[in-house]
């Protein structure tokens, strides 16, 4: 099935097969492999990209529901060489290790900013409750999210 | 400033940020064949048959193997030579021990039609007895025609330390005695990278690119299997999404990738999907210990003994063989216990094989020698702090030779009491039972629980000898230091970091003894290629035993250094100081010379001392350290447990850690956190079960609950005390494995203390609503 994606703003047009996974689509076809997979229920959040501005976790989308909407993937998030708070956020902070849930740990938090800007901490963790990760233990993802809050994540 | 101690930011963070990471299973070179298991559906049984011809016949299938077409292949060889008998084939062969055992690969040309070709192998299975757990497996071993999972072994149990012929007297003779059958809950380190491996195997050799902590170590494994030399083997760990020592495990995928891209002549990529992973990557803990304790009126340990049964799965891993031996060289944790009587049993039971993780070995050990401490403070009306105080070793009592390995441990450096007395004074310690005595003797608000946990760990493996029995070559480390012609570094460590931030570290350490600047220090590992030969990243070495070889190598580049600055300056090389990228004559800071121009010059022979030759600036050290190091901490656990339900929150965590010299505190909390997450992660909500007929209970993340951000506390109270070792240079002890180590016990005995109204004295983790609320519903009763 033939679907068009605008992919971090580009067009993007791919003859896929309609079970194809819109996290294996990004990663395989179009070569975007920052978004990453780490389970198979659709528990663990790696995936997070988002689809039309919403946080979604792209292993349990399939590319064919992507068709005539736009993605954004981690490569997406920054503005040319200008990272987004939360990017700047998580180097301030040491919010990450490994660095295998970053990137759908990003989207996430990016997308949580755009919805509650100045959220405390519990609510941070309430809402990337769909995010794991097994290094940091996340105080310091709460920190880099809070850094992000207060250095201006609304664009 | 010296950037050893400082809050340094992360080199790694740009790649990671931006989605720029390199991960094993983002590439796929041109003509990668995609491999997918066909695993066993059984734990216990024969293969009576395998149909693959429903596989083969599929377009896009491009093989599909079974142990038959790998039967000149050697065993995999990860054991010692007195269990050699148990080296696991790559493939099941005419048995399978486990569910999730690995019978057969169908190799395709993408993951999706492998996954389907996987579904069309047929395996037919003659069942037999299944032996799912230690107690299972033991009682198989009173009838000597019972079942045998090694038929050829002969046994299902291992004797890995015997049993002492006697019972101490100072045991026998304690006014005081108690008892505690502790069950440590198995547990699996879910890295949110599961296992990938890629292995090419072309004319000129084989390049794998494996989700591994040690490379080296890999490489030397794969080199014997396929009795190829080291020249056309190159193995790369590229970014590792995590290991906790889980992927030091020598898996069949990293033998059968180069296999099948050797007779494919394509490259041929594993990727473990994560319910595979559940079930084919070694699992953790699955212990049981029966301690028995005597002590005196002050609360006193006068003995102890241990028998550790350590459950090894179906084919014991030489990490799995090694954890129970840990445990017992630990079981008299901080304490001056003048004897301890240590034995240890390693089981062969029907499920997934167990091996290192976050700890291995010494989680066990903690939990076991914490919980007796708080059993002797309840016992005899004590407040558990004070008993604890009573048993320290003292400060003027180092090295310590523990009781549980004399003449073999020796405990480096601590102050145990001064982490104490910081943790109570961070706690609050008073006012929190004061608290306590107030919320428990109210009817609604939630039960509150009070937990320490004064732990010690053996970590900065290690002294010569200690790796090599796990199959390493070695147990230095290595370092090489490397300055270009324009003075940035190059330095090349073993190590294989997986979110350690050793590129950071190791960075802070070269540019402070070099006075050079850390920006442009590159830190390069997990290339057999480009690395010279190194051990790996695992058991809380690196700063210790990696950071400690490359401090060696800058102060020798440093020297040379100096002597070509001296020259240039025409100045005595004793004159000569280095500091912020030059080097100056000590009173004219006027007369330098900058890195950049002494790096060119040592290039250049007509600028460098008679008797120097160029390219000097280099220079690789294998470093050796005496001893292991023994971190050491004090954490608190304040829990509150809801009266109805039984769920148990934490509602505080403070952690006191002493891991000597600390190389950055960013880098250090943050091991610590990880790992105290663990630690509560395995008190609270985790545990692998296996139902009688060995079928794994919880193989995806739906039922195997690893904490989320709002399952786990806030970790504010983060402080330390440095006790530095001796063991080398710069005193640093480690830090990687604390948190799990000390976290379970906190937490445990918090609920313990909690429910002590219920006349609990123990309870084994993990602390789930419904055990909870039973134990209050009995004891109500």
């Amino acid at each position: 099935m033939q679907i068009n994606i605008t992919v971090n703003g580009q067009a993007t047009s791919r003859d896929v097969e309609p079970r194809t996974l819109l996290v294996h689509h990004l990663r395989e076809e179009l070569g975007l492999t920052g978004t990453h997979v780490g389970c198979d229920t659709s528990n663990c959040g790696a995936c997070t990209v988002h689809l039309d501005g919403e946080a979604v976790k792209s292993c349990t989308v399939l590319a064919v529901q992507a068709d005539g909407h736009e993605v954004t993937t981690i490569e997406g998030l920054a503005d040319g060489d200008t990272w987004h708070p939360v990017q700047q956020g998580f180097h301030e902070c040491h919010g990450l290790q490994c660095g295998y849930c970053t990137p759908g740990m990003v989207m996430a938090a990016a997308a949580l900013l755009e919805e509650i800007p100045d959220p405390s901490e519990a609510e941070i963790r309430t809402n990337l409750e769909g995010n794991l990760c097994r290094c940091t233990g996340y105080q310091m993802i709460v920190d880099s999210v809070r850094w992000a809050a207060e250095h201006g994540a609304k664009a | 400033m010296s950037l050893v101690g400082a809050a340094v930011k992360r080199k790694e963070d740009p790649n990671l940020l931006v989605g720029r990471g390199r991960f094993v299973d983002d590439m796929s070179p041109p003509g990668t064949l995609f491999a997918q298991f066909v695993r066993s559906t059984e734990a216990h049984a024969l293969i009576t048959a395998i149909d693959t011809g429903g596989a083969e016949a599929m377009p896009g299938v491009h093989a599909v193997i079974t142990a038959a077409d790998v039967a000149g292949f050697p065993a995999t060889a990860n054991l010692p030579e007195e269990v050699g008998i148990l080296r696991r084939r790559v493939l099941a062969d005419g048995r399978v021990r486990f569910v999730g055992e690995p019978v057969a690969v169908v190799v395709a040309e993408s993951r999706y039609l492998a996954a389907d070709a996987a579904e069309q192998v047929v395996v037919d299975y003659e069942p037999l007895p299944v032996l799912a757990s230690i107690e299972a497996s033991l009682a198989a071993m009173a009838d000597p025609d019972g079942p045998r999972i090694h038929p050829d072994l002969g046994t299902n149990a291992l004797p890995a330390i015997p049993e002492p012929e006697e019972v101490a007297p100072q045991y026998t003779a304690a006014h005081h005695k108690g008892s505690l059958r502790i069950v440590n809950n198995r547990c699996a380190a879910v890295p949110i990278e599961p296992f990938t491996c890629l292995a090419d195997w072309g004319p000129d050799g084989l390049t794998l690119w494996g989700s591994v902590q040690a490379p080296h170590f890999l490489r030397g494994h794969l080199c014997e299997f396929f009795g190829i030399g080291t020249h056309e083997c190159r193995v790369i760990a590229p970014d590792v999404g995590g290991g906790f020592g889980n992927k030091i495990i020598l898996y069949p995928e990293l033998y059968l990738a180069p296999l099948l891209s050797r007779k494919l002549r394509r490259p041929v990529k594993f990727t473990l999907t994560r319910s595979e992973a559940m079930v084919m990557m070694g699992h953790g803990r699955a212990q049981v210990n029966e301690v028995e304790f005597g002590f005196d009126d002050d609360g006193r340990v006068l003995a102890l003994r241990l028998h550790t049964m350590q459950d090894e799965g179906a084919y014991p891993d030489t990490t799995g063989m090694g954890l129970g031996v840990l445990t017992s060289w630990m079981a008299g944790g901080c304490y001056a216990i003048p004897v301890i009587q240590a034995w240890v049993t390693n089981v062969i039971t029907n499920t997934t094989p167990v091996a290192a993780y976050r700890g291995a070995g010494r989680p066990e050990g903690a939990f076991m020698i914490e919980r007796v401490m708080d059993w002797v403070a309840d016992e005899l009306g004590l407040d558990p702090a004070e008993v604890r105080r009573r048993n320290f070793v003292q400060p003027d009592q180092f090295p310590y030779n523990t009781a549980a390995a004399p003449d073999m441990v020796f405990y480096d450096s601590g102050n145990y009491p001064a982490a104490l007395d910081k943790l109570l004074d961070t706690m609050g310690y008073d006012e929190l039972l004061a608290e306590q005595a107030r919320r428990n003797s109210t009817t609604d608000e939630p039960l509150m629980g009070i937990g320490l946990s004064t732990w010690i760990e053996i970590a900065s493996f290690g002294p010569p000898g200690s790796l090599e029995g796990f199959g390493h070559l070695g147990s230095w480390e290595s370092a090489q230091l490397r300055v270009q012609p324009d003075g940035s570094m190059l330095v090349s460590s073993g190590a294989a970091p997986h979110g350690q931030g050793t590129g950071t570290s190791l960075a802070q350490i070269a540019a402070d003894e070099l006075g050079a600047d850390f920006d442009t220090i590159d830190v390069r590992f997990g290339d057999t290629a480009t690395v010279q030969q190194g051990i790996g990243t695992m058991g809380s070495r690196i700063m210790a035993v990696g950071g400690d070889a490359v401090r060696k190598a800058s102060m020798a580049v440093k020297g040379r250094a100096v002597e070509i600055a001296a020259h240039l300056l025409e100045a005595s090389a004793a004159d000569i100081e280095v500091a912020d990228g030059s080097f100056s004559v000590k009173g004219t800071p006027a007369r330098s010379v900058t890195w950049r121009e002494v790096a060119f010059a040592s290039y250049r022979p007509l600028d460098i001392p008679e008797g120097m030759a160029p390219g000097s600036l280099e220079e690789t050290v294998y470093n050796s350290v005496p001893n292991f190091s023994f971190p050491s901490g004090a954490y608190g656990c304040v829990v509150g447990i809801d009266r109805d339900t039984g769920a148990v929150e934490v509602e505080r965590y403070v952690c006191i850690d002493d891991c000597g010299t600390v190389i950055n505190p960013l880098l250090a909390e943050g091991q610590v956190q990880g790992g105290v997450a663990q630690g509560i992660a395995q008190a609270l909500f985790e545990h692998i079960t296996f139902d009688e007929a060995g079928q794994p209970r919880n193989s995806t993340l739906m039922d195997y609950l690893v904490p989320a951000a709002s399952d786990l506390p806030p970790f504010k109270d983060m402080d330390r005390i440095v006790t530095p070792t001796e063991n080398n240079s710069l005193g640093a002890k480690g830090i990687g494995e604390s948190g799990a180590v000390g976290a379970p016990p906190a937490v445990a005995n918090a609920v313990v203390d909690a429910l002590s109204g219920f006349g609990v004295r123990h309870l084994d983790m993990p602390f789930t609503p419904e055990k909870v609320w039973t134990t209050m519903q009995a004891g109500r009763a």
